[in-house]
């Protein structure tokens, strides 16, 4: 290996280590180091899917991704207060809540996504009184007169409320500011896409997902850097190609896979070209305007540039062809659904989205797992048993 | 129910013909050209549909009648089958279940496709996908109309115009062009005093369980009493009188000191009073039913009687002003309270009705209430002081409804209210 190689590698090591290391920080340091820089400084945590980060950003905080404690938290508390048929998302969200691990968030965000996640919010207002706690009701209705104003008053709600934390109004200028630098995520984020769909060999899965769950740690600043720089090296990195099938994954967009659970998928001979994990980090798919109303500008974006997602209403009823569409777009094989257990958004839409995929001769295979799911032979057998179908028999 | 239950009460007899009539109506459908609106419970726009010459159908109590039929295994079964998840509401399950078996309603006659599915989606996101998987099915239109949660506890200004404006903008609208009816402002005013009228009864039902003895069953008894108003018949003369003549029969029991009629007649002796959260179980009604008449437990509030409206807590509908009035409506609903909101809620109904304790019914199907449940459970105990007990079962699977467990638990449950009142008389 050349020197110049060897160097781009242990790059390349030294970001995937630092994005897992902010993946395994359950206790919110980092978070709490940076509060640690300024007085006026303050933390605003919030679930998935979406809210819109812009307006954390705009009033000074920073705005920090919830996305459950994964296989790494022993929930001792978090099981007294749901049921065994509620997801495992909560479970954990609570213990980390009440164990004092998230106290470096000054307040939390909740958006409308399910019944679960919105009967967390009042629990958190219950467990958590010294907090601010709100819950995001994005809109369900899309024309700009009903749902936009709707949303505007909603956005403008937090921005006041977050601004009184911080002491720093939302303006119009901020907020155009704010919406600059995640429209640079957002092209840094698309180039990371763009290069798992056309050379997902440069971008192990792993990878990919530490760097989306980093954006959800770090200044948005400072993860446009982080992904520029990784997508950079990775195509120079002489990664070898694999005899792997290209999948599309859906069903992970709010609890999130085990890591594991994701190595298993390249193990089994998956590439995973297009996904919706972390979804809310790339949830708004085109730069929003930063010259008109940038209120204005995030609505539009959330209501008419935004994915597709199970907990948003499909208006135009277009779900079935723009998911095929999406599929062949970024060339997959096939489709590996992976729900977590008691999703009912994602459990709900999973039968649409086969009848398209059926209708259409795309083949897909299902299972379902949690966020702490530890044990994943039978997975890598599924998967890889629909791998080696597909390298076989192609669509047949 | 005993020939003598049935005889005594005039009003279920008024309320089936109501029903049966509702449903001939639906059958007739073809030869009456009314148009089928498909919609839910919770923030239903009963008086806009029938405003329209429209018939509604509740996909929800469609599946919760099969359940009390016995064909709710069979459909859910047909459904998983499809590919539904077993993870999922059943309530869902049941209704395509139902759909791919004939959609066959209570009267053995198939039920008409809609014409429109009104997505009123309140207090409950499986009803958008719900609708989603509907719509896949039949080919009509859908309206949404998006009702915000009180995240926060209020409504806002901003959430009323929000609702108020679909209903005016987008619902009115398709309602007129697929029923082919103008909307008429005073003919609404009109629905909505005999609105009034029936909610003013209601009430007057609900809060008799205040009495010792109660001479209601605010749960299993209440589902029939909540029934012509949260369903097809709000701001009708029937319900109207229907309310009218509930009141008259619940007054003679309250004049007799009466206790409620259960399903194996009048309760003799009411030995406990309980609040309880969340549905009932609908596979086994009777035999769930009877597991509290038999140890003289009245329930004297319930939230589920609630998710088509608080009445109770000051909620009428207001004549004068029929749109805004509609979104206070659909964003007062149980369901679309939030957790503090509701937790007080139940709070003071122990407080007020004199309740020994409080029961949480957690159903497997419903996310809307159950998630959390056990943290109502711990808060009640700590601000009331009275016992609290869970017990699980479901909306319509009747996998998920063990009566050997329930009826332990019940039984330690009426044990331990015993013991703290021994031990607050000793």
């Amino acid at each position: 290996m050349s020197t110049a190689l060897a160097e781009t590698s242990e790059r390349l090591l030294a970001l995937s280590r630092r994005a897992e290391s902010l993946y395994d920080d359950l206790d919110l340091k980092a978070v709490a180091e940076w509060k640690s820089r300024g007085r006026s400084r303050k933390a605003i945590g919030f679930l998935p899917i979406y809210v819109p980060r812009e307006i954390i950003h705009a009033a000074g905080a920073l705005p920090v991704g919830l996305m459950g404690g994964a296989d790494r938290v022993e929930i001792v508390r978090g099981d007294s207060y749901f049921q065994s048929y509620i997801c495992h998302l909560p479970r954990s969200v609570i213990e980390l809540a009440v164990g004092g691990r998230m106290d470096a968030c000054d307040g939390f965000l909740f958006p409308s996504i399910c019944d679960v996640i919105r009967n967390l919010s009042g629990m958190f207002k219950m467990l958590l009184p010294g907090k601010y706690v709100h819950y995001v009701d994005l809109p369900q209705n899309f024309d700009t007169a009903l749902g936009g104003r709707f949303y505007k008053s909603e956005m403008k709600l937090i921005a006041r409320d977050i601004g009184n934390l911080t002491g720093v109004e939302v303006t119009d200028d901020r907020l155009r500011a704010s919406l600059a630098a995640y429209n640079e995520n957002r092209v840094a984020l698309r180039r990371l896409l763009h290069a798992r769909r056309d050379r997902p060999w440069e971008v192990p899965t792993l990878d990919y997902y530490l760097l989306l769950r980093a954006g959800y740690m770090l200044p948005v600043e400072e993860h446009t850097a982080m992904v520029n720089e990784y997508v950079e090296l990775a195509a120079q990195a002489g990664r070898p190609r694999m005899d792997n099938i290209r999948v599309a994954v859906r069903g992970a967009f709010c609890e999130q896979p085990p890591l594991g659970l994701l190595r298993t998928l390249e193990r089994a001979g998956c590439y995973v070209v297009d996904d919706d994990f972390v979804l809310g980090s790339r949830f708004i798919e085109q730069d929003l305007d930063v010259h008109g109303d940038p209120w204005d500008a995030l609505a539009q974006g959330f209501m008419h540039h935004s994915l597709p997602a199970a907990s948003k209403y499909d208006q135009r009823r277009t779900k079935h062809a723009d998911f095929v569409k999406r599929v062949r777009d970024y060339r997959a094989d096939g489709v590996i659904f992976m729900a977590p257990s008691f999703c009912d958004p994602a459990l709900l839409e999973q039968p649409m989205l086969q009848k398209a995929l059926e209708d259409a001769g795309i083949p897909f295979t299902a299972f379902k797992y949690s966020e702490d799911t530890g044990q994943f032979q039978v997975i890598r057998e599924q998967a890889g048993t629909f791998a080696d179908a597909l390298k076989l028999w192609g669509n047949a | 129910m005993k020939g003598a239950t049935a005889e005594k009460d005039a009003s279920m007899q008024k309320q089936k013909e109501m029903i049966a009539h509702h449903f001939s109506e639906l059958a007739r459908v073809k030869e009456t050209r009314k148009k089928v609106v498909y919609t839910f419970v919770p923030g239903n726009l009963t008086e806009l549909i029938n405003h329209f010459g429209m018939l509604p159908v509740l996909p929800e109590i469609n599946a919760l009648q099969s359940g009390m039929r016995g064909k709710s295994a069979e459909y859910i079964s047909i459904a998983e089958k499809a590919g539904h998840s077993e993870d999922v509401c059943t309530y869902v399950k049941t209704d395509i279940g139902m759909l791919r078996a004939g959609n066959i309603g209570p009267t053995g006659e198939p039920l008409p496709k809609p014409d429109l599915l009104l997505l009123s989606y309140t207090g409950c996101f499986t009803f958008l996908k719900w609708f989603e998987l509907l719509r896949e099915e039949y080919d009509c239109p859908v309206v949404m109309l998006h009702v915000p949660y009180q995240g926060d506890g209020e409504i806002t200004q901003e959430m009323r115009e929000y609702v108020s404006n679909q209903i005016r903008d987008v619902v009115i609208p398709e309602f007129e062009r697929v029923s082919g009816v103008k909307y008429d402002p005073d003919r609404m005013k009109e629905q909505l005093q005999l609105s009034v009228r029936a909610e003013d009864d209601l009430v007057w039902v609900l809060n008799s369980a205040r009495a010792r003895p109660s001479p209601i069953d605010a749960w299993f008894g209440g589902v029939y009493y909540i029934g012509p108003m949260f369903t097809s018949f709000r701001g009708t003369q029937d319900a109207v009188d229907y309310y009218t003549m509930l009141r008259e029969e619940v007054q003679d029991r309250l004049d007799q000191k009466l206790g409620p009629v259960t399903p194996d007649g009048p309760m003799r002796e009411e030995k406990y009073r309980l609040v309880i959260e969340g549905p009932p179980n609908w596979t086994s009604f009777r035999e769930f039913w009877r597991m509290f008449a038999d140890e003289g437990a009245v329930i004297v509030a319930s939230s589920y009687t609630k998710v088509g409206g608080l009445y109770d807590r000051g909620f009428r509908h207001n004549p004068d002003d029929p749109l805004g009035t509609m979104a206070d409506y659909c964003m007062g609903c149980y369901t679309n309270l939030n957790f503090p909101q509701r937790t007080a809620l139940l709070e003071s109904y122990i407080n007020d009705f004199s309740a020994d304790g409080f029961l949480i019914n957690s159903v497997k199907s419903c996310n809307s209430f159950s998630a959390g449940q056990l943290l109502i459970l711990r808060e009640l105990e700590k601000r009331t002081g009275r016992p609290g007990g869970f017990i699980e079962s479901d909306l319509v699977d009747p996998r998920y409804f063990s009566a050997a467990n329930i009826k332990n638990r019940l039984e330690s449950y009426f044990q331990m209210i015993e013991a703290r009142r021994k031990g607050a008389t000793s």
